[in-house]
């Protein structure tokens, strides 16, 4: 009973007048753990999130929450909370009137009311402004509201659906260490929307890919960038993405397979030396690195990292070698083989 | 440099006098003039041809206070606003919520509603007419099917203020559901989602938090609505002339009678100014008082 997961997901599916929403979607999610579900816009992520937590009902499929079939249940039966994208705050309440909304309509004493919402204004780093209104918050303020919110009434599942994509760059990233500090300390589990695979590597234990409304991978952070489950993960985890070589372009290694390269296994080999001859489309100074992307005949996203500032001008021909061992296969369809290449 | 500063600000202060001008201009012809002339011409007596007209200051006001029809004819007007404002926008707002909830033939069902504010007054106080006549009309033939006795409606001193009562609400409510509905939309559709992951119940959902975010749209109604119960009488001329026995006259279609049917021009005037003033003090405790505890989005 102990091994049973939190939250199931059984062949979940949900269509909207015969057109795809999401399809097949089978997932376990262990308590305590930060599940971040990622994809490109359309992929049916939110829909995923919504279904679990009741603002949808699958048309087909089952879900369980600690073990309760809950696939029909109103959103309020779940015991769950939520984050959404805009903060869904309520205008005209303030900010501690916003927080013990759910604990009020819930018949939550007054005493403890106030307790609970100390200790999450607290948390959340709100104290002192209980009396504003939403709209005298700035962004990361009303983001916080949303959080204290979620977690004041202690519900051990949390759904966040895109919480940062209304915050400036430097403020995300320092929302997010909140945001996985308070998974921690809370202990409560997450499921996190997102479209940004930074934020879904660096947060979560466990991603789930998606696209066009089927889960394409579900696996660690490693597993997602080192064990890329078909050519569509390869390209969408990592920062630069997986470099694809189209079959015949490189020695005949593996006939008939594609192969996908990281840009940190790439070098530039002195001339004659190299696997691969390229053209350089562009350099890009990142501060600690400089990104030189290259172009090749049947070659997709080819890049190559170097340390430091190291421009490389447009247009020069530059050769590239690297280990087979560094190698993805993918066969004729985009999923991963697990054959291992031979060392050169 | 000074100057330039100088004669920029100066420029500005044009421009904004000049963008200020026409509602100014129309304002003053059509309503400031208007007002003051008629508090002027209220404090003069009546001229006839032996006794041409003199000022008399406020003589034509307590002359009015004397009135005994003037006293039943305001009783009425409260009445009347009494009723109509709070019925009209408790009906909109529950037509309104009605037909923005997911309902099949959404479309036909605010159409319907909507449709009386479209029928001129005049004929939809004809088809009232139509619905109250006695004997012939649809509430007697109605009442007839149970064996009711045939009701005059119009014709009785008891029913007659509430049967025009009745057509005002049903005249207004569908034009205030407009504005009710216009703001439903403006309200986010995650704040319902939110609050139903809070697990409030509907009921909780629209006391806490829909009806707060529409007390602005509620004070323009109410206003309008205030306005409405005084200016609102084109019925009274089809459906009971202010009858019988001044049991329906509105204060407006006493003015008029003053002005047109007895030309006692001063004593209208007079009452004019005092409408004006009441609705001036009303309008005032609305936007100040009610106002303040209105959040604006």
């Amino acid at each position: 009973m102990d091994t049973k997961p939190f939250v199931v997901l059984q062949d979940v599916a949900k269509r909207w007048n015969g057109q795809l929403g999401v399809e097949e979607i089978s997932l376990d999610i262990d308590e305590g753990s930060f599940v971040a579900l990622l994809g490109p816009s359309g992929c049916g992520k939110s829909t995923t999130l919504r279904l679990l937590a009741g603002l949808e009902i699958p048309d087909e499929g089952q879900i369980l929450i600690e073990g309760r079939d809950v696939t029909t249940s109103a959103a309020s039966a779940r015991n769950l909370s939520m984050v959404f994208q805009s903060y869904a705050l309520f205008p005209h309440l303030s900010v501690a009137e916003n927080v013990i909304f759910g604990l009020k309509v819930r018949g939550v004493p007054r005493a403890e009311r106030r307790e609970k919402m100390a200790r999450a204004l607290e948390i959340t780093g709100l104290g002192g402004l209980e009396h504003r209104k939403p709209s005298e918050l700035s962004g990361g303020q009303r983001q916080r509201v949303a959080l204290a919110r979620a977690i004041v009434a202690g519900q051990r599942l949390c759904l966040m659906d895109e919480p940062l994509s209304n915050l400036d760059a430097k403020l995300r990233n320092s929302v997010r260490k909140d945001i996985k500090k308070l998974q921690r300390d809370l202990g409560i589990t997450v499921v996190y929307v997102t479209h940004d695979q930074t934020e879904a590597m660096s947060l979560a234990d466990k991603i789930v890919l998606m696209r066009e409304g089927r889960i394409q991978q579900i696996g660690s952070p490693d597993d997602l960038y080192n064990r890329p489950a078909n050519t569509f993960v390869a390209e969408f985890v990592g920062a630069p993405p997986m470099a694809l070589i189209e079959p015949g372009i490189v020695e005949d290694l593996s006939p008939g397979r594609t192969l996908g390269i990281r840009a940190e296994n790439v070098e530039i080999a002195k001339k004659g030396k190299g696997r691969l001859s390229c053209i350089v489309s562009e350099a890009e100074f990142l501060g600690n690195e400089t990104l030189i992307g290259l172009e090749h005949k049947g070659v997709r996203g080819l890049t190559v990292m170097k340390p430091g500032l190291s421009l490389v001008p447009v247009g020069e021909r530059v050769e590239v070698t690297f280990n087979n061992q560094d190698l993805h296969v993918f066969d004729e369809v985009g999923r991963r083989v697990s054959e291992q290449l031979t060392e050169k | 440099m000074n100057k330039r500063v100088n004669l920029e600000r100066r420029r500005q202060a044009i421009y904004g006098w000049l963008l200020l001008s026409p509602a100014a201009v129309m304002l003053s012809i059509f309503a400031f003039y208007p007002s003051a002339a008629t508090f002027w011409s209220s404090l003069f007596s009546r001229g006839t041809r032996r006794r041409p007209s003199e000022f008399i200051a406020l003589e034509n006001y307590s002359d009015l206070f004397a009135d005994p029809t003037f006293w039943v004819v305001l009783k009425n007007n409260l009445l009347y606003a009494a009723v109509t404002i709070p019925v009209s926008i408790v009906i909109a707002l529950a037509m309104a919520l009605w037909a923005n909830s997911k309902i099949p033939a959404r479309g036909f069902v605010r159409t319907a509603y909507f449709t009386p504010t479209v029928l001129p007054m005049i004929a939809a106080a004809n088809l009232w007419l139509f619905f109250y006549t006695p004997g012939l009309g649809v509430l007697d033939q109605i009442g007839g099917l149970f064996g009711l006795p045939s009701i005059n409606w119009l014709g009785q001193p008891q029913t007659a203020l509430w049967a025009v009562i009745i057509v005002t609400i049903w005249k207004e409510a569908g034009f205030f559901m407009i504005f009710y509905l216009a703001a439903l939309q403006t309200i986010p559709e995650d704040l319902k989602e939110a609050s139903d992951i809070e697990g409030a119940s509907r009921w909780t959902y629209t006391r806490r938090i829909v009806l707060p975010l529409l007390m602005p749209t509620t004070l323009f109604i109410m206003v309008n609505a205030t306005i409405n119960s005084v200016k609102l009488i084109d019925h009274l001329f089809i459906l009971t002339k202010g009858g019988p026995s001044d049991a329906s006259k509105l204060i407006l279609y006493y003015i008029w009678e003053m002005a047109f049917a007895f030309f006692d021009a001063p004593h209208a005037a007079a009452m004019t100014i005092l409408v004006l003033g009441v609705l001036c003090i009303v309008a005032a405790v609305q936007l100040f008082f009610i106002d303040r505890r209105t959040h604006y989005q």
